[in-house]
């Protein structure tokens, strides 16, 4: 028999997420096989029975590789993004919330109290008269129950512990993924720490192959149901805010293929320091007055500027969230 | 201790500039508040910048161009001036009051206009107080 290589030990793990990195990691279908022939798998909440203590009791840089997905939003994810730190000897950020914040982030327009009282509260499917409210410790005869703490920050997987890599995507492209991992089980050189994998360098417009005009200016922004997409034009050019400029390349711009403007879930790209302000500048650059009346009435129609440029960012932007 | 406001003033090479060194070399007095920072144009002026200032603990940013059709380089200003109304609606929806953002034409002849205008936006940044957003964001958890 031929002398076998250790398997790879792989981990995924979810903190903040809608559980859909994991199925993207599922959706690797019967290349599974592969993977699972290559890796073994050692923890995956969603699809094995593992248990946090299993995790604990591993020795430090047990686990090779750690798909990390989901943001760090309670003393729970932040716990096992430290502890899976410590286990893991490649890191990687999977997934646009664990890679900047993704829409778990977007509370950061909110505090922990206005969630839970529009939660508790308030939402309309609520009756919760004496305002029972979830409580990090309560005691019961048979000892003292705990639960996570839950912050008012939302914070991306780097602002908690070290990040070796990150892979973008809300969720990442399943053959982005299997091109990292065959990367990482052939022994291939992989690139400096800290590097976005699985993901261009460019911006979603230079892959892009909608018509582009120069020069094209406009005079009104749509939302995109309220205009009927010629199927062929750049969505900016026909005045509907795509996050194409400010966006890394890499998903092969899959929404757009499917007639939707790109929503930005793979970052900015490398030379973008923070969404919002580039498309701040390609907006300003395509507007079509010089009348401050004017230009007021056409920005209107950028209905919420902040929601749409840092709609899977926002706990990594530069104003990373609301104030108080 | 009484609140000194640090304002952070983006003034543009040709008009702004010059009208602010006018205000020096005519011996204007104006509060001491603002640190101005040159720009070719205020065309260069990128929303990085004034949102950076903020993050780093500004508490009031001034944009200053050439007045309008007279930009050195055409069309900068107008630029400048889109970005700036949709940095007032960003910078509203995160909690930031939109008159620590102010947008103001200065031509290189406006010495005393630049030195008035240092002195009333300094007065309302006095009156709102310090800006918060570095603080939240250094301290909240
Ligand atoms: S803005 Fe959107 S539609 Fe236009 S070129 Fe860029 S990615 Fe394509
Ligand atoms: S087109 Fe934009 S929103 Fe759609 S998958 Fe690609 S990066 Fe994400
Ligand atoms: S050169 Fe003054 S605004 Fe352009």
């Amino acid at each position: 028999m031929n002398e076998q290589k250790p398997k790879l030990k792989l981990a995924i793990y979810w903190a903040a997420a809608c559980g859909g990195c994991c199925v993207s990691v599922l959706d690797v279908h019967e290349k599974l096989f592969d993977v699972v022939a290559a890796a073994d798998l050692v923890f995956w909440p969603i699809a094995l029975d593992f248990k946090y203590k299993d995790v604990e009791e591993m020795p430090d840089g047990h686990i090779d590789v750690t798909l990390f997905n989901g943001a760090i939003r309670n003393s729970e994810n932040e716990y096992m993004a430290k502890l899976l730190r410590k286990k893991t000897k490649i890191l990687v950020a999977y997934g646009s919330c664990s890679h900047l914040g993704g829409i778990p982030g977007l509370a950061n327009f909110f505090t922990g109290e206005e969630i839970f009282k529009r939660v508790y509260e308030e939402s309309e499917s609520t009756i919760n008269p004496e305002k029972i409210r979830p409580q990090h410790k309560y005691e019961v005869p048979e000892g003292t129950l705990e639960i996570p703490v839950f912050f008012n920050d939302v914070r991306p997987l780097n602002k908690v512990v070290d990040v070796d890599y990150y892979l973008p995507g809300c969720p990442p492209q399943t053959e982005r993924l299997l091109e990292v991992f065959l990367a990482i089980v052939t022994g291939a050189e992989l690139p400096p720490k800290g590097s976005v994998v699985g993901a261009g360098t460019k911006a979603q417009c230079d892959e892009c192959t909608r018509k582009k005009t120069e020069n094209k200016l406009i005079r009104k922004f749509y939302r995109p149901w309220e205009i009927n997409d010629d199927g062929e034009s750049c969505f900016m050019e026909q005045g509907v805010l795509c996050m194409g400029p400010a966006t890394r390349s890499g998903c092969g711009y899959r929404c757009i293929k499917g007639n939707a403007p790109c929503r930005g879930c793979y970052g900015p790209t490398a030379d973008v320091t923070d969404p919002g302000t580039k498309m701040m500048s390609a907006i300003a650059s395509i507007i079509d007055t010089k009348e401050p009346d004017e230009l007021e009435k056409i920005i209107s129609d950028v209905v919420d500027p902040a929601g749409t440029f840092y709609r899977f960012s926002l706990p990594s932007a530069i104003i990373r969230r609301k104030l108080l | 201790m009484k609140f000194k406001p640090q304002i952070i003033a983006f003034l543009c090479n040709w008009c702004s500039y010059t009208g602010a060194d006018l205000a020096g070399t005519a011996r204007l007095k104006y509060k001491p508040n603002v640190r101005a920072i040159r720009v070719m144009c205020s065309g260069r002026i990128d929303p990085t910048f004034v949102l950076r200032a903020f993050r780093r603990g500004a508490d009031g940013v001034l944009l200053c161009g050439c007045h309008p059709g007279d930009c050195h380089y055409q069309e900068g200003n107008y630029r400048c001036m889109r970005r700036y109304h949709l940095l007032q609606k960003y910078i509203q929806q995160m909690g930031i009051e939109t008159e620590r953002l102010k947008l103001e034409w200065i031509s290189a002849s406006e010495g005393k206009q630049y030195a008035e205008l240092i002195d009333s936006f300094t007065e309302t940044i006095t009156e709102l107080g310090p800006c918060k957003i570095k603080e939240t964001m250094e301290n909240l958890t």
